[in-house]
């Protein structure tokens, strides 16, 4: 039977306030177990939480950024349930009047490009952390991430395959933090993606029942973890059995998902307005402000390399799609604009090769987008060759110097003086006159050879164009 | 020396009459000497301490008007290195680290804090017979009770064992002891007060209020408790007047409101005639009443036993036995640690409310009972919008009737009913009050005020233009000053 699979994404993403979504403390990762968790994290009797109007207006960020309607009259609700991590015994959240409501985002998995729903986006706080193997049977809690500000951000059902789902979840990643709402890092948390996954025979309307993938911190680990739920899926169903509604955990080691609940365990999370907090009223003025805040946006970037720069759709897309990227390659711009394309070639080619190799982040390459357009710009003013510069970007990934500097210091600087070339060249037509002659009995590919020659003698300095030019015509 | 109000006292302390040390160690000797079990605990060393402070100060000459009056605080607001149970098994271990802002507020005010006193369990009861400390005792009679949530408050004031106390009011946890301890007891407009470090038993309706001798010591700890709190996003921007300046404004013309649903069957006899005793000298005094009608004030038991169960059903979620509190012995895992944790460290009528509240809450019973008790709420505020466009004030009876005896009310419905003319205000909220109008058959009787949303000031005149004219609010309990020889 021919299957087709049904994806909707649940991302969870960290807003990058400094403090937490209903208290003062911090929400910088990585301290002390339990140093940033305040009265109120620790839901100590009595407290109450107030909302911080930074975690708000990311979210509105966020909204504005697709195109969503915005619910200038939202609520947040409580989610009541028990965990040792969870110190008041529920969470805030948002229910029925989530902060931001429909929107679409477009991605482009392969050559076409397919639009998403995106049905919502609500404003809730992280929980603690439970951490289990720290003191033998007994489980730690820290409870410095409770508190942080999340915006759940929930897709349709809009996506029929692990790539496309890959490509929904990255264009998310992306776009929040050009619009600097979040730090997108995966490893510490700051970026969850949930898959929720079913499958259905192809042309059938209804859905199939679906199971939720929770615990999956990588754009890798969600696509394997979706095909190997696809997979347990068509197995159990061309078996004859029946897929059971629930949630099963990721596990990257084993490369397997477990049955965490299923929904008959799933708890009735009692939701109702949070007495202690005010409907948030937001004004046009306020939405207006913050549209006013809103960066140039990777598909407005994207349209602009094209039309400016002449680069073509896919390079465009490639320089977008990450900010870190955009950044650099717009710092390159900014040297000299009209060696875009040389740029972007260089960007795509060597540089991230070698960023790919020694797995650095653009972030942090040892080559910075200044120094590189500085050695790119050598090449246009003919100062050295195209291939001379490979040589110089690998001594400046070392740490030799700038291109200038290696170019100096290791002589490369190239030969452009034609007499001088000229003298080189009349001296190996002269003492190569067995290949001269075969050149004119029209072998026309002994040309390279003399190429050869006259870049050995010159070390490689000299102008390759200038040197086909002259033994063209001293040949003929 | 302990029937004196505010007002008398910091006469007393400013004139050197006695000192403020030796006015709080007759406090606690009478504390100590008293079968009220008003306290859960008492706070000696830190009361002396802020007495011999407050000595200094007035010895400088930097006195305000409540410097150095003890006071008892009750055991609901969160006291920094104190105790802090709200009557509870749950939390006898719990030692709060932060001040509640109430608690703040009073500790700047150079008040003494003799101790904090006994209530219901989380103030989930009307006869303070809900305390994991055992009964508080009516000071007119030990045996009957004093009312409650705020009874060892009411107590405390009422049986001279501190000048004033706080207390607490989510569905009459003020008025209905002040009215059955004969003291004067203001729940203020929600939001008037914060909540924050108050623990929370049902948030939309919770409270804080003075618990005193007169309308004018009320209006004086107001001036303090009131105002706006960023840690309490549903406290009120609302500027704090100066409480204390409109209580001498003439009665001339006050329109007052009796609701008929107020003086229907269940009301008794004698309560009923004391309240029309009080209404008619308010006619003396020139004011015009009114009979008005708060047709959906029927509505306000059913509709408080859902909102409010819903809300503490949440609220009680965090004393899980993780963090602080009571732990059970020995978990076998992390439900048993939940489960007998909270099975054994929660009373009879907190588990009940609880699990009402988590009833209500499940899916599929949502709609027919929050939501629709919270319309409820919008028709009951609706009907006291409509009276309040007529009268100025909405009078009546606090409790259908007095005092009732200790362990008497068995059935959790009938003790709901003794909240029958108090649950609508919380459920509005809007201020009321409680002050003394007679006694019948030697027990208490409260008259109850209502006014409009932020009408304090006007409530406050209202009640001392009373005290004036009446001296029910100066009577004090016969066995008053032979402590512990009652029974």
């Amino acid at each position: 039977m021919q299957w087709e699979t049904i994806i909707g994404l649940e991302i969870h993403a960290q807003l990058s306030t400094k403090s937490k979504i209903f208290s003062a403390a911090s929400t910088q990762y990585g301290q002390k177990p339990n140093s940033q968790a305040c009265a109120v994290d620790l839901g100590l009797p009595g407290v109450l939480p107030v909302l911080n109007v930074e975690a708000v207006n990311k979210a509105i960020k966020f909204g504005l950024a697709i195109n969503a309607h915005i619910n200038q009259r939202n609520i947040f609700d409580r989610k009541n349930y028990f965990y040792p991590d969870l110190p008041k015994g529920y969470q805030i959240s948002q229910m029925d009047w989530p902060i931001v409501g429909e929107g679409k985002i477009e991605i482009t998995p392969n050559e076409q490009t397919k639009v998403v729903g995106i049905t919502r986006a609500h404003l809730e706080e992280d929980a603690g952390k439970s951490i289990h193997d720290m003191f033998n049977d007994d489980t730690a809690i820290d409870l410095n991430r409770a508190g942080t500000p999340l915006l759940e951000i929930v897709s349709e059902p809009d996506m029929r395959s692990a790539k496309e789902a890959v490509a929904y979840a990255k264009k998310i990643h992306t776009l929040i933090q050009y619009i600097d709402i979040c730090d997108g890092n995966m490893q510490e948390g700051s970026f969850r993606c949930d898959a929720n996954v079913s499958i259905r025979p192809k042309g059938q309307k209804e859905l199939g029942t679906r199971a939720e993938l929770k615990n999956i911190n990588s754009f890798k680990f969600l696509e394997r973890a979706i095909n190997l739920e696809v997979e347990r899926q068509q197995d159990i169903l061309e078996e004859g059995g029946r897929v059971v509604q629930e949630t099963r955990l990721y596990d990257s080691v084993k490369h397997e998902t477990r049955s965490m609940r299923s929904k008959e365990e799933a708890n009735d999370y009692r939701y109702f307005p949070d007495p202690d907090l005010l409907p948030v009223e937001i004004s046009d003025e306020l939405l207006e402000k913050i549209r006013q805040t809103l960066p140039e946006l990777p598909i407005q970037k994207k349209a602009r390399f094209v039309a400016e720069l002449g680069l073509s759709d896919y390079d465009a897309d490639v320089l977008t799609l990450q900010k870190p990227l955009a950044d650099y390659f717009e710092t390159m711009l900014k040297h000299r604009i009209d060696n875009a394309k040389l740029y972007a070639n260089w960007v795509m080619g060597d540089l991230s090769a070698s960023l790919n190799k020694h797995q650095i982040d653009i972030q942090d390459s040892p080559i910075t987008a200044q120094s590189l357009s500085l050695l790119i710009d050598r090449i246009s003013d003919n100062t050295i060759s195209g291939k001379t510069a490979k040589e110089v970007f690998k001594a400046m990934w070392r740490g030799e110097g700038n291109a200038d500097e290696i170019i100096q210091a290791k002589g490369l600087k190239q030969m452009t003086d034609t007499g001088e070339i000229k003298t080189i060249v009349e001296q190996v037509i002269a003492n190569n006159a067995p290949q001269v002659a075969q050149f004119k009995s029209g072998n026309d590919k002994i040309l390279g050879f003399f190429v050869g020659q006259i870049m050995k003698l010159t070390a490689g300095k000299a102008n390759p164009k200038q040197v086909n030019e002259l033994l063209r015509k001293k040949l003929s | 020396m302990h029937t004196k109000t505010i007002v008398e006292l910091a006469q007393g302390l400013k004139n050197k009459d006695f000192s403020c040390v030796e006015l709080t160690q007759y406090y606690l000797d009478r504390i100590r000497q008293s079968d009220l079990n008003a306290f859960i605990t008492v706070t000696d060393e830190l009361a002396l301490a802020q007495a011999q402070a407050a000595d200094d100060k007035i010895a400088l000459g930097n006195a305000s008007i409540l410097t150095g009056i003890p006071y008892a605080h009750k055991d609901i607001f969160c006291t920094k290195g104190v105790k802090t149970s709200a009557g509870s098994k749950m939390l006898d271990t719990f030692v709060s680290p932060y001040d509640a802002t109430v608690s703040q507020k009073l500790n700047q005010a150079d008040l003494v804090m003799l101790g904090k006193t006994n209530m219901d369990e989380f103030a989930m009861g009307s006869s303070s017979e809900n305390s994991f400390y055992g009964a508080v005792k009516n000071p007119w009679n030990r045996l009957k009770i004093p009312g409650g949530s705020s009874g060892g408050s009411a107590a405390s004031v009422a049986g001279g064992l501190s000048c004033f106390a706080t207390g607490t009011d989510t569905g009459g946890s003020i008025r209905q002891p002040a009215s059955l301890c004969s003291i004067t007891g203001l729940k203020p407009t929600y939001g008037r007060i914060s909540r924050y470090g108050m623990i929370a038993y049902a948030s939309s309706l919770d409270q804080a209020g003075p618990m005193t001798k007169t309308a004018q010591d009320a209006a004086i700890v107001l001036n303090v408790m009131a105002g706006f709190d960023e840690k309490d996003s549903t406290s009120a921007e609302q500027k704090v007047p100066d409480y204390t300046t409109n209580l001498n404004d003439s009665m001339k013309g006050l329109t007052i409101g009796l609701p008929k649903e107020f003086f229907s069957s269940g009301l008794d006899d004698e309560v009923a005639n004391h309240i029309m005793a009080a209404v008619k000298e308010f006619e003396a005094m020139g004011a015009i009443v009114k009979e008005v009608s708060l047709p959906n004030s029927i509505y306000a038991i059913p509709a408080y036993y859902i909102v409010a169960p819903c809300e503490c059903s949440s609220n009680l979620s965090r004393l899980d036995g993780v963090r602080y509190g009571y732990r059970a012995k020995e978990p076998k895992n992390l439900e048993d640690l939940y489960l007998r944790s909270r099975s054994e460290g929660f009373g009879e009528e907190v588990k009940r409310r609880i699990m009402i509240g988590a009833y209500a809450l499940s899916a599929g019973y949502y709609d027919a009972y929050y939501l629709k008790a919270q319309k409820v709420r919008h028709l009951i505020s609706d009907d006291f919008k409509k009276v309040f466009e007529q009268v100025d004030v909405i009078m009546g009876p606090v409790s259908p009737t007095t005092a009732f005896d200790l362990d008497s009310v068995k059935d959790p419905v009938s003790m709901y009913l003794a909240d029958i003319y108090t649950l609508s205000t919380n459920l509005a909220g809007l201020p009321g009050m409680s002050i003394p109008a007679g006694f019948a058959q030697n027990l208490p009787v409260g008259l109850q005020l209502i006014g409009n949303y932020w009408s304090e000031s006007k409530l406050l005149n209202i009640a001392h233009q009373f005290q004036q004219a009446t001296d029910y609010h100066s009577q004090t309990p016969c066995k008053y000053k032979t402590v512990g020889t009652n029974r």
